[in-house]
């Protein structure tokens, strides 16, 4: 046994690095245990002439094929749509695009707008004040003044428009509708530290230079300076309880496989939402047969991604190809419900500036316009550099069939249960992936596309994990009450996307984060009472 | 590139044979672009060092691909003409993380970091990172049409 903690942090990705930034000033005894390493920029694939290549291997999305000693595996046969995470300190951070919208004051009343899902406990307002404090932190880059928002300030310029944004940008005023500089996680200016984009174009594989906003290099070393330790190689099994019904600490294993019990006065659990279903179902005793936090039965239920649509379009002209961060300009001109469209709810385009040279040929050769063989360079110059486009990002509804559960089978490097996705594609995410196709198939031909190249959903693209321990106030309809403390266990906190109530068909990092900020800030004000 | 050595790569004389084939005819050489095939002997080193942690996977890919030809042509692929060949790997391929799919992946991602290849292509041969690259950053008064328009969010 170690020496006890006031504070003991489960994950040091994009809300436990928040969480222990913001708790650090209490002056608690705060450690977060990390299954991943901290990372070398240094050897990121951006680094090297196999950075596409990498993509593919020990820095691909997927933990499945990625195969790190770090990884967990995660059985999402039975989902169109498969899990994407990074586990390191910075977590999924590290491999994020860094595009970085807020959430709407409409994503948080759903129900009382729209008659689906469920209203969020908290509110925009709510949120506002630690939105501002999480952009400070990371360093967010755009322009102030988007119309579908409510008024924000922004931290830096925005990224480029480039040769692509320029294009479909035209495409939109065409038809009339909206687009606006994407908010980004990445220094357009040296800041804090960092140095500022120079267009590696590898974004998704991590930063090598530095400037898109990882928490590894945001939260985490302020935190680190103000006193917070940070154990990596150390993946947490369960989540003890003690006879009174409080969580007593955490059993984990080192680096060399050896376990350990960490006690802790508080324990707050940041693994995103699978990591986090998959940990308290792993947790249980005498007082919690079914994992513990789960009196609701809804731990691990309601799992939303955001089913993508992806919508390319081929331009006779050079465009930006390979260079400059993949985030450029966004659209929500379909973004509010509209019935008459056949669906509730809406989504977002996020436009793509293009793609790598290995990446045009795969998609033209898998996808049919570059043969195999006799014709292919005359074929693939007619792509290389001439795709851009963009994904929709749709927003998902809770459904309690979509689920996150222990698999009977699969178990990861410590003989701890892995997590099994259970997972179908809503009509009504069917019906807005191809209104988002449509639509933006007239964008691109409007912009001046030759030729438009589509998937949907994008089948590898589960990169938001949210709502499977779900924020609320009815302990019977939610798992977190509405400042993030479980309802069954009163020293137990949860800070990720797990405690979504709905999804918002934007990119949840920046409100994962706020989140985290306003949970820590709402337990610093209860500091005598945590427990009441 | 990687550096390989012959005793390092686990591929037979008989699975590099059919391996180049396949690979030459998938992408093969363009005078005329003054480009190599993905058969020439430094791309295809790199493919066979690539493509040694998939041995076992590349191993059945190459024997489905000589199975193919024996069926259809009682003939050995690497005899077949390159059309012919080009246009089993394609059939084969459409399973793209699995098999024949990834040894063309695999294939691919080598031959487009080929620096002939790159230089080919506009492009200079080098990573990325440090030098990074030049965006133009636009023309922002595109948004104008957008601010007139106004607000478009919901208000609650």
């Amino acid at each position: 046994m170690t020496d006890p903690v006031d504070v003991l942090i489960v994950g040091a990705g994009a809300s436990g690095a928040a969480v222990a930034w913001s708790l650090a000033e209490t002056r608690m005894r705060i450690v977060c245990l990390e299954q991943g390493d901290w990372m070398n920029p240094a050897e990121y694939p951006s680094s090297g002439r196999d950075w596409e290549a990498r993509a593919f291997s020990d820095m691909s999305i997927s933990p499945n094929r990625r195969k790190r000693e770090t990884d967990y595996p995660v059985n999402d046969a039975n989902s169109p749509i498969s899990v994407a995470n990074f586990n390191a300190v910075g977590g999924s951070t590290i491999l994020y695009a860094g595009h970085f919208p807020r959430f709407h004051p409409s994503d948080f009343r759903v129900r009382t707008l729209d008659g689906v899902a469920d209203d969020w406990p908290i509110d925009y307002g709510t949120l506002e004040p630690f939105y501002a404090e999480n952009d400070r932190m990371m360093g967010v880059s755009g322009l102030a003044g988007d119309p579908a928002y409510p008024p924000k300030a922004s931290v830096m310029p925005p990224v480029p428009l480039g040769r692509a944004g320029t294009a479909i940008a035209k495409g939109f005023n065409k038809l009339g509708w909206h687009w606006w500089p994407s908010d980004t996680a990445i220094a357009t200016e040296t800041y804090d530290g960092r140095d500022k984009c120079i267009n590696l174009g590898a974004c998704s594989s991590g930063c090598a230079q530095g400037a898109k906003a990882s928490t590894d290099i945001t939260y985490w070393p302020h935190a680190v300076r103000a006193g917070v330790e940070v154990r990596t190689r150390c993946r947490v099994r369960e989540i003890t309880t003690n006879g009174n019904g409080m969580a007593s600490g955490v059993v984990y294993y080192d680096r060399d496989g050896a376990e350990h019990f960490q006690p802790a006065e508080v324990v707050i659990v940041a693994c995103n939402g699978v990591g986090t279903p998959r940990l308290l179902l792993n947790s249980i005793s005498g007082c919690f047969p079914s994992g513990v936090a789960n009196s609701s039965g809804l731990v691990g239920k309601n799992l939303m991604f955001h089913p993508y649509a992806s919508i390319q379009g081929v331009f006779d002209e050079p465009l930006d190809g390979y260079r400059g961060p993949g985030v450029c300009i966004w659209s929500q001109e379909f973004y509010e419900t509209d019935r008459s469209r056949g669906f509730v709810r809406g989504y977002t385009y996020e436009i793509n500036r293009g793609r790598g040279p290995v990446a045009t040929a795969l998609t033209g050769m898998f996808g049919g316009r570059i043969p195999f063989g006799e014709g292919h360079h005359e074929a693939y110059r007619q792509l290389f550099n001439r795709i851009a486009g963009m994904v929709g990002i749709c927003e998902d509804l809770p459904e309690e069939h979509n689920t996150v559960t222990l698999d009977p089978e699969l178990k990861d490097g410590h003989g701890i249960p892995a997590p099994k996705i259970d997972y179908t594609l809503s009509e009504n995410s069917r019906r807005m992936l191809d209104h988002a196709v449509a639509r933006a198939t007239e964008v691109l031909t409007a912009a001046g596309a030759k030729d438009v190249i589509t998937e949907a959903p994008i089948g590898v693209g589960g990169w938001h994990l949210m709502g499977t321990a779900r924020m609320g106030t009815d302990p019977e309809r939610s798992v977190v009450n509405e400042w993030g403390r479980a309802h069954d266990v009163k020293n137990l906190f949860i800070v990720d996307g797990s405690i979504f109530v709905t999804s918002a068909g934007v990119n949840p990092t920046r409100t994962i984060q706020a989140l985290a900020l306003y949970i820590a800030d709402s337990m610093k004000k209860r500091l005598a009472n945590l427990f009441d | 590139m990687p550096d390989t050595i012959a005793t390092d790569n686990p591929f037979s004389d008989n699975e590099r044979g059919t391996l180049l084939a396949l690979v030459g005819a998938v992408i093969p050489a363009s005078v005329e672009r003054g480009v190599p095939g993905a058969d020439d002997a430094n791309i295809a080193a790199d493919i066979l060092a690539t493509a040694r942690p998939h041995h076992a996977a590349v191993a059945r890919a190459l024997n489905q691909i000589e199975s193919t030809a024996a069926k259809r042509y009682d003939a050995a692929y690497p005899d077949l003409d390159a059309a012919t060949r080009a246009r089993i790997a394609s059939e084969l391929s459409r399973s793209r993380f699995a098999g024949v799919g990834t040894l063309v992946t695999i294939a691919v991602q080598c031959y487009y970091r080929d620096d002939r290849v790159m230089r080919s292509l506009g492009m200079a041969p080098r990573s990325p990172y440090p030098d990074g690259f030049e965006v133009p950053q636009g023309d922002w008064s595109l948004l104008e049409p957008v601010r007139k328009r106004g607000t478009i969010y919901r208000e609650v």
